[in-house]
């Protein structure tokens, strides 16, 4: 692999097709684009080229080795930045915040009308009355669903994202920063409905949940298999409608599981409270998990999530 | 998913990369975007054309890399390459696979003048 840019030679694809990568003996380097673009560079110090491999966290150790462009020629900036470090870095601030409190922070995601607001409603029901609990609301638009929440007397917060297809890691530390978490809470994040972008979004969440209704269809993980190689937990919900449709549950976990290895799997009814005994006990499990580290640890912990802001890189 | 947000995003960190050094044009761009990332290269290529508009990145070129899908099979304990998420292990037909690379999402370097 080339150790300046990092292409490789060593069996990249475009589209199924090999890339046509590899160093020529003169050092330069040939690039097969997505869009087609056949590019050759350079990855000799020959100053004739002008190019200038900039290292950010590397200074040039010595001056005058040649780096210097020549005038009014192009430079090349390696920057080798993550698309998701910002929302990396305010993930991290979150699950910081979350371990230190103990918080089990669940990131409830699932297609629109899978069931999770009536799952959620449910569960804040029975649970509410033994642990702290606050919920997070994702959706486009409206506050339905988070008046649904109020109505449970559980504290909740609604982000509306507009445009915006799932919840991001910044969107939670401003949430949380209103609703504050307190030692041993469970959180509730309900993301967006929608079983593409939210995979994609780490929210420091300790846990990703996979809400799936029968009625959607066994083959769903394999036609979004992002999403469920993410998953922690797979909810399959609405199981009181089983009798009615064709639904081959077996398949959709045999599917499931092709892309996350030994997913857990639980089958409920949110209407009908089946199954429910299982999720309440796999989110108590959940809980003692997140308080674990904090029973053998004297650290003082954080109580202040208004005291801790994300700082940019 | 989401490409159009990326793509503001890789102009914010390519306009801001040249600025912050002196260079007003941007010649081009190269990102990395993995067999397994969820992303679309086409659709980025689209998002950039229009995220760029009224930057320095305006009618720059832009190269996409495409590191191949790596998956670890539990059941032959070696590594393999994969297409997709949803593959069998080449070696053994099995799906007990824990993807090893093929996620990057990186602005990797961007030629200015």
């Amino acid at each position: 692999m080339c150790g300046i840019c990092g292409c490789g030679g060593d069996g990249a694809t475009v589209d199924g097709i090999p890339v046509q990568s590899g160093e020529a003996r003169d050092g330069s380097h040939v690039h097969v684009a997505a869009d087609g673009t056949v590019t050759r560079h350079d990855h000799g110090h020959d100053h004739g080229q002008g190019h200038h491999h900039h290292h950010h966290d590397d200074p040039d150790p010595v001056p005058g080795h040649g780096h210097a462009p020549d005038s009014g020629a192009a430079r090349l900036i390696r920057i080798e930045q993550d698309l998701l470090a910002k929302n990396d870095r305010f993930a991290a601030v979150n699950r910081q915040l979350f371990s230190a409190t103990g918080t089990l922070a669940l990131n409830l995601m699932s297609s629109p009308g899978s069931g999770k607001t009536t799952l959620l409603v449910r569960t804040l029901e029975t649970l509410r009355d033994r642990f702290p609990i606050a919920v997070i609301e994702g959706d486009q638009q409206t506050s339905f669903d988070v008046d649904r929440i109020r109505a449970t007397g559980v504290p909740a917060v609604q982000i509306n994202t507009g445009k915006g297809c799932h919840l991001d890691a910044q969107m939670v530390t401003q949430a949380v920063g209103t609703l504050g978490v307190s030692e041993g809470s469970i959180l509730f994040i309900e993301n967006v409905g929608n079983l593409v972008c939210p995979a994609g979004f780490d929210l420091g969440e300790r846990v990703r949940v996979v809400v799936l209704s029968v009625t959607e269809g066994e083959d769903k993980p394999l036609k979004y298999p992002d999403m469920f190689a993410s998953a922690d937990l797979l909810l399959i919900n609405k199981i009181d409608l089983l009798p009615y449709i064709t639904f081959d549950l077996d398949r959709l976990i045999g599917y499931a599981r092709r892309l996350r290895p030994n997913l857990p799997v639980i089958q409920i009814s949110a209407t009908t409270g089946a199954g429910f005994a299982d999720w309440l006990h796999w989110i108590e499990q959940q809980r003692e998990f997140a308080l674990a580290p904090l029973a053998k640890s004297s650290a003082p912990v954080a109580t202040a999530p208004q005291a801790i802001r994300p700082t940019e890189a | 998913m989401h490409e159009m947000a990326l793509c503001q995003r890789i102009i914010e960190i390519v306009d801001e990369t040249a600025r912050s050094q002196g260079f007003s044009r941007i010649v081009s761009v190269r990102l990395e975007i993995g067999a397994l990332s969820s992303v679309e290269p086409e659709a980025i290529a689209f998002g950039f054309d229009v995220a760029s508009r009224n930057t320095a990145a305006e009618g720059c070129r832009l190269r996409i890399d495409r590191p191949p899908g790596q998956a670890y099979c539990i059941d032959c304990g070696d590594s393999t390459v994969i297409a997709s998420r949803s593959d069998p292990c080449p070696r053994c037909g099995g799906y007990q696979l824990l993807v090893t690379g093929g996620e990057e999402l990186r602005v990797m370097e961007l030629e200015v003048e």
